[in-house]
């Protein structure tokens, strides 16, 4: 009559998998992804649903994800909410993990993780990681989950501390598409559950940096009514205006903004010569590009929850995001952008607008997924922009 | 957008009395408007017919006025006050209604009063079932096919449109789903219509498609002036559709939902709220979603703050009520602070890094005869709700917060389906039902797959997964074999506490004591910390003070070395334990606080001001038994605790507590006891030289015939150790007798069972007292109008006493200050007498708090329960000013409000086993005003005019006379049976004779049907059971909405509120603070530590 035997409690009681901190902190718990070890950048994210599209963000590259809310992997995982071709996070931290019970699921969270790769760890007090991350900002963390090999934790900790961490790294050529593409010719991938059921005739086309982009930010130009031709971070300016867009996105994007000096240089050229719009990475670039600095954030914002305010209606969205770098307000040239969107919570920087030329960036996601729909009409006004351009 | 300036006065409407559908809760929502309003500099005009609330407290208004709640009233209290602003968005249905009325009638325009939450529009919009079908299908959202029905013939049209059973049935305009329900078949189909267009106040109802087994959600929203828009919080039921939400356990954040799913339902949400219009405040929508593809549609929305707001507020920590409030006045969500972070402003939405579990509290062994089966008619009378870190931790808590006698899920010897046959158990997992969630314990103890419970009920397979974990985990615990098996598996042990096992589980199924284990997880260091209900997921330091237990890793925020008293609270609301009890918590958190003291609130009831986060310094949500207390009590390191205040609840863990260490301040638990001890009270008022009724303690059948021979027929029975009258009987003869003794109770050695002579024709008297040990003050006498043998908590008093000499009340005093002084009384005593020609006995002494306590506090404008917590902390109450017993020169009567319209065919007679939900208050210059006052507020309201029936018992046909005299004289038309109406005759009185309802016909049953009788006397038989011709009488009277009277005495009364009616014309009314003028100023602010 028991059924004890289809749990693993026993294992997972002993909790032999184990985050070290590079700060000398080491957290028990059990391995529930890949059974391979991975060194990441420890963050956190407060979002209560939506793991799925985190782990699929290229984004989080480089990162651990540690999911505040205890309960995860409730709903599975199926293909249409991927926000990419496969999961990019270095590991995932969390406190429970699921059975999903869900119609559209499709595999387990478990199971996926163990597919992609990706090491994940259970049974840890997410609360206390938070609070550490809180106080003494991002750190670099060891994730050790091999079932083999018996790491001792000082070894642990040194990998974290030896690693190089984020900043300055060029992650996106790490996450990047090898090469162009045109986004979804088909419409499949667009017109998927709970998104739309048919698409709008497409009139405009731009090109989209993919830096490590969010599919939903390709179905949300793609429902704007803009064809989108993805291509390489490493794409040259010239070589876009080639294509002859109407116009040019930068996408989101994993690690330090002030790395990717080639995509800044690119920003550069483009900007005045075609209409522009950014998100995440892509608006700290095009503020790099207005000859502004990024700064890295304590403990950066993640999560679904974010007040952000338009200066120019005063009326407040509630916004998914997800960065650590943010544009510094004090280096930004006046007489050339505005800032048009700041958040609520610390008031930093969420948006831009160049005053002469047609462009706008935000630092916070209009696609959601994760999130809130609130600032989708972003992709309308980047419509708008094109148009009177 | 800054507040208003062009409004200065603005009138708040409370909810009036608990009732099933409509609890507690808005007194907290009233109570966070009242203080987020007047920090603003707003004056505040307050209504409300219940005495009980903190709400109505003098201080929390500039004007409170408790009177009835009817338009005609309202319009007085408008007339001489004359508000800018109505706000009618926080007191529930009632309140929104009432703003409807006001607004329909013109009231509002003719004395220029703005309604401010939410216009007369959107509230039609919102509430008429078709312009919201319309609304809602203009903004492409999808519903169930539905058509709104104003006869038979029309939902007879719509049934066969719709095209299969089940369906549902909901009446329009009314509270909790009253009337409504879930046909299966023509024949039930055609009940359920008929009583739903007999309850909507408009006659229609809405026959809609069957969506039961569907999944089921809520969220809770706030808009601006500004149109910002954000969701505080989705709730899951974890009972599928079918189920009244407030009857289903419920879970927050949804679990089950993806990102891309739960945001389509935030847009729907969002959407709803701007095409219904609701100008500012808190609304909920709520969802279905079917299981199998997904499709979602929108069941309703309310446009006011709800028992789900304050859910979500206690949940998150966003108080919606005190926000709600703030926007109708003006202010923008980015224009205010979140109270919580201090930094972070109040427009974002929640994040939570816990579970929280909501479970319905029933009353189901209250009312026999109802059906115990859950439906779209709430029948719930509280909640319990818990914090966990994961759902099975936040589960089990859940379940021991219920106060039903269980430790968690099962697991505590307590399961008794485990003799069911697995036909029967199937029914008890299919069926909803309060106790479905064991039946599913015991399912799956058998070996019951999660598929085959889920084919039984729809339960989403996530929730069964985890109850089935918890079943399978039983045999982990049990393998730890022993204590020291325990102490030797750490990592076992903690996972059993990290699963949300109470140490009484572990206890059980490893055959110890619970004391074992709590000894054994001290002594491995297994202690609970306490995590922060911060709104935001630890992402931002937060500053208030507001926790729940779990075990983890994360350390304790601020605790500090302040002298600290504990408030223990009264846990869910029930017949006999509600709002009340609370009230005096919070009144000694108030108190404890300003005289120096931080205070520590314990309690599981999210409906109430207690569990506010400001209402103390230090608020720990959580369940209330001797662990959890204990853990807190030890973590805070409290120099003392308050159990005399929460009910029954924190009175059961007292000795308990004691013998733990725990110093409980006040009247020593060794005290309490006693009193309820039969055989030392005995003693205790020989000495005294009390009269007491003949009584005797019987633990047998044999014993309790012996014991009623020799004090002569009838007696009282009942269980001792119980509130509320539970199971408490008149009983008539030996047969009556041996049926209570067999099938009644549970009689052992330990419990007996109490017989009590029954003082028939005897006036019945609550006094409540407060003593510090050198002065005993009495706060009143009151007299109850209805003679004893009803329960006190049933039975309308006033103050002052009306009919007692002075010696008989001076009899009672010296009775009162000797049982004070003998029992050590410090804090609160209530004490009921029986007068019988003139000769005084005591029936009861309980020294603590009482229900009547703040009926008192706001007749003689003294705050009983803040000098007593006060006196507990070892102040005197000479040096506060309260020595002298008050004796108002206005009249006050409480009247007690039943939940019979809410449990069809139940018999509405009173009796000594308590009934009643709640309670009003009527207050005025006589005490026929007052009384009538009282029985208006109560939705008694007397008719002035129309046709009577009278049928009263022999004992009674000589007493009615003079009023059906009275009653002719006031133009009423006389129906009455043939016995009474002979009487009549024969005393030159003319009414006409009707047929018993089973001797033939008309009968009453006719002139109810007619809707042709305005006023029902109906005194009932005495002897065995009551008539059968009778209970339906009233029952049917009760569904018709028809007054009844079931006393002479009550009768009495009502004739007197007739009369001053007619002599005075109209109802006056006057504020609390007015009627307060000539209270003795009371300085509690003397007191500090």
């Amino acid at each position: 009559m028991s059924r004890a035997k289809e749990y693993s409690w026993k294992e997972q009681r002993e909790k032999r998998a184990y985050l070290a901190l590079e700060d000398g902190t080491v957290m028990r718990g059990y391995s529930v992804g890949a059974e391979t070890d991975a060194v990441g950048e420890v963050v956190f994210n407060t979002g209560m649903s939506g793991y799925q599209e985190i782990l699929s963000d290229p984004s989080y590259s480089g990162q651990f994800v540690t999911m505040t809310y205890p309960e995860i992997g409730n709903t599975g995982i199926n293909a249409a909410d991927m926000e990419s071709r496969q999961f990019f996070a270095n590991g995932f931290i969390i406190h429970n993990v699921n059975t999903p019970s869900n119609w559209r699921s499709e595999i387990a969270l478990s199971d996926c993780l163990k597919k992609n790769g990706i090491p994940a760890i259970a049974g840890i007090d997410t609360r206390l990681l938070t609070e550490k991350l809180r106080e003494q900002g991002t750190v670099k963390g060891y994730l050790h989950v091999e079932p083999a090999a018996d790491l001792p934790e000082g070894e642990g900790i040194s990998k974290a501390e030896a690693w190089c961490g984020l900043d300055g790294q060029d992650y996106a050529s790490k996450v990047t598409c090898e090469a162009g593409y045109d986004w979804d010719p088909d419409g499949s991938l667009t017109a998927s559950w709970g998104v739309a059921d048919e698409l709008p005739e497409a009139d405009l086309t731009v090109v989209a940096y993919d830096f490590g982009v969010k599919w939903n930010i390709l179905r949300s130009l793609r429902l704007t009514g803009m064809n989108v031709k993805v291509v390489p971070a490493q794409t040259s300016a010239d070589d876009v205006l080639k294509m002859k867009p109407d116009g040019v996105f930068l996408s989101n994007g994993p690690a330090d903004p002030a790395a990717v000096g080639y995509a800044a240089e690119a920003a550069r050229k483009l900007l005045g010569k075609v209409p522009m719009m950014g998100i995440c990475l892509g608006h700290q670039l095009l503020g790099i590009a207005c000859g502004g600095n990024t700064f890295r954030l304590k403990f950066g914002h993640h999560g679904c929850n974010h007040p952000v305010k338009d200066l120019m209606t005063n009326e407040v969205e509630i916004t998914s995001q997800n960065h650590n770098f943010a544009v510094d307000v004090d280096s930004l040239d006046k007489s050339k952008v505005e800032v048009t969107h700041i958040n609520l919570n610390d008031m930093t920087v969420e948006g831009l607008r160049h005053k002469k030329e047609p462009m706008f960036c935000v630092q916070y996601h209009p696609e959601a997924c994760p999130g809130p729909h609130d600032p989708y009409y972003l992709f309308g006004r980047f419509r708008e922009l094109i148009k009177s351009a | 957008m800054p507040k208003r300036t062009d409004i200065k006065k603005i009138m708040l409407i409370g909810s009036g009395p608990i009732v099933i559908g409509q609890a507690c809760e808005f007194d907290y929502s009233g109570v966070q408007a009242c203080k987020s309003l007047r920090e603003e500099g707003y004056e505040v005009v307050l209504v409300n017919s219940n005495p009980a609330t903190i709400m109505t407290d003098p201080e929390f208004a500039d004007r409170t006025y408790i009177e009835p709640l009817t338009p005609e009233i309202l319009t007085e209290i408008i007339a001489r006050e004359r508000p800018d602003a109505l706000l009618p968005t926080l007191g529930g249905q009632t309140a929104l209604n009432l703003g409807m009325s006001l607004s329909e009638q013109g009231v509002l325009k003719r004395y220029g009063v703005e309604m401010v939450g939410a216009k007369a529009d959107v509230i039609a919009k919102a509430e008429d079932r078709n312009l919201f079908k319309k609304a809602m299908l203009k903004i492409g959202l999808d519903l169930p096919k539905s058509a709104s029905c104003h006869s038979m013939e029309e939902a007879k049209a719509a049934a066969a449109d719709i095209g299969s059973y089940p369906l549902i049935i909901r009446p329009g305009f009314t509270l909790g789903g009253t009337g409504g329900g879930v046909a299966y078949d023509e024949k039930e189909f055609e009940e359920i219509v008929t009583r739903g267009l007999f309850y909507s106040p408009i006659n229609e109802v809405l026959v809609e498609e069957s969506i039961l087994g569907w999944k089921e959600y809520e969220l809770e929203v706030m808009r601006d002036g500004k149109d910002n828009v954000v969701i505080i919080c989705s709730i899951e039921n974890l009972d599928p559709m079918g189920i009244h939400t407030g009857d289903s356990i419920t879970v927050a954040p949804a679990q089950t939902l993806t990102d891309r799913e739960y945001q389509r339902m935030r847009d729907a949400a969002i959407a709803v709220m701007r095409e219904i219009g609701v100008d500012t405040g808190g609304s909920n929508v709520q969802f279905a979603l079917n299981p199998d593809d997904g499709r979602m549609v929108i069941i309703e929305m309310n446009p006011r703050v709800s028992r789900s707001s304050a859910l979500a507020s206690k949940a998150t920590g966003f108080p919606i009520a005190r926000i709600a409030a703030k926007l109708a006045i003006g202010y923008t969500l980015d224009e205010i602070r979140n109270d919580i972070t201090r930094e972070t402003p109040a427009c974002f939405e929640p994040s939570i890094d816990y579970v929280v579990t909501k479970i319905p509290r029933f009353a189901f062994e209250k009312f026999a005869q109802a059906d115990k089966k859950l439906g779209t008619q709430m029948k719930s009378v509280g909640e319990a709700m818990s914090i966990g870190r994961t759902f099975k931790q936040s589960f089990q808590k859940a379940l021991r917060s219920l106060e039903i006698g269980r430790s968690g899920f099962g697991a505590d010897g307590k399961d008794k389906f485990e003799n069911t046959s697995d036909a029967d158990l199937e029914e008890l997992v299919r069926v909803p039902t309060g106790d479905r969630i064991f039946a599913i314990h015991e399912a799956f103890r058998r070996g019951w797959s999660v598929e085959k419970v889920f084919e039984l009920n729809t339960i989403d397979r996530w929730f069964l997964r985890h109850l089935e974990e918890l079943v399978a985990f039983e045999d982990e615990i049990r393998s730890a074999k022993d204590v020291s098996g325990l102490k030797a598996d750490l990592l076992l042990f903690r996972q059993i506490k990290e699963f949300g096992y109470s140490d009484r589980q572990i206890a059980w199924l490893l055959g110890v004591q619970e004391a074992d284990i709590r000894e054994a997880r001290e002594e491995v260091g297994l202690i609970p910390v306490y995590g922060l209900v911060d709104t935001c997921a630890a992402e931002f330091v937060a500053f208030t003070p507001y926790f729940y237990s779990t075990y983890a890793e994360f350390t304790n925020t601020g605790i500090t070395d302040r002298k600290k008293v504990m408030i223990i609270g009264g846990g869910p609301n029930r017949i006999g334990q509600g709002i009340e009890f609370d009230y005096c918590c919070v009144h000694a958190s108030f108190a404890l606080r300003d005289a120096g003291f931080e205070t520590v609130m314990v309690n599981s009831n999210p409906e109430t001001v207690s569990t506010d986060y400001d209402t103390s310094d230090r608020l720990y949500f959580e369940p209330l038994t001797l662990e959890d207390v204990l853990n807190i009590y030890r973590t805070e390191k409290c120099w003392g605790a308050i159990v005399q205040f929460g009910g029954q609840t924190p009175l059961n863990l007292a000795a308990d507590l004691e013998k733990n260490g725990v110093n409980i301040i006040g009247t020593s638990p060794a005290s309490i006891e006693a009193a309820e001890d039969r055989e030392y009270f005995q003693e205790l008022v020989t000495r005294l030289k009390i009269k007491q009724p003949r009584n005797g303690l019987a633990r047998s059948v044999e014993e309790a015939e012996a014991i009623a021979e020799d004090i002569g027929f009838p007696v009282l029975m009942r269980p001792s150790f119980v509130l509320g009258g539970r199971a408490m009987v008149i009983v008539y003869d030996n047969e009556m007798l041996r049926k209570y003794m067999t099938e009644a109770v549970e009689v052992s050695e330990e419990r007996p069972v109490l017989i009590d002579a029954y003082l028939e024709q005897a006036v019945e008297v609550d006094v409540d007292c407060i003593s510090d040990g050198d002065t005993s003050v009495i706060g009143a006498i009151m007299q109850h109008v209805e003679l004893a043998g009803v329960h006190s908590g049933d039975s309308a008093c006033v103050i002052p006493t009306a009919t007692l000499s002075d010696p008989v009340l001076e009899t009672i005093r010296k009775h009162t200050f000797a049982l004070a002084k003998e029992l050590r009384v410090c804090g609160l005593m209530n004490i009921q007498y029986a007068i019988q020609d003139d000769e005084v006995y005591v029936l009861e002494v309980n020294p603590r708090a009482s229900r009547t306590v703040p009926f008192v506090s706001k007749a003689i404008g003294v705050p009983l329960a803040k000098l007593a917590s006060l006196v507990m902390a070892g102040f005197k109450l000479k040096d506060m000013g309260f020595t002298d017993e008050i004796i108002p020169r206005h009249k006050s009567v409480k009247e007690a409000v039943f939940p019979f319209s809410r449990c069809p065919g139940i018999d509405v007679i009173l009796s000594p086993e308590m009934k009643s939900t709640g309670e009003v208050m009527g207050i005025d210059s006589t005490q026929g005003m007052a009384f009538l006052k009282s029985q208006m507020a109560a939705g008694n309201s007397l008719p002035s005019g129309g046709n009577v029936f009278l049928s009263v018992r022999d004992a009674d046909k000589e007493a009615v006379v003079e009023h059906a005299k009275k009653l002719a004289e006031f133009g009423f038309t006389l129906y009455a049976t043939l016995g009474t109406s002979t009487v009549l005759r024969e005393n030159g009185i003319q009414s006409n004779a009707m047929f018993k309802i089973s001797k033939g016909r008309p009968s009453v049953l006719d002139m109810i049907e007619e809707k042709n009788v305005a006023w029902i006397i109906n005194t009932p038989s005495t002897g065995a059971a009551p008539m059968r011709d009778e209970v339906k009488m009233r029952a049917r009277a009760v569904i018709r909405n028809i007054p009844i009277t079931t006393t002479m005495d009550g009768l009495g009364a009502a004739i007197d509120g007739l009369g001053s009616l007619r002599d005075n014309g109209k109802v006056a009314v006057c504020s609390l603070q007015e009627f307060h003028r000539h209270a003795p100023k009371i300085d509690v602010s003397r007191a500090k530590i």
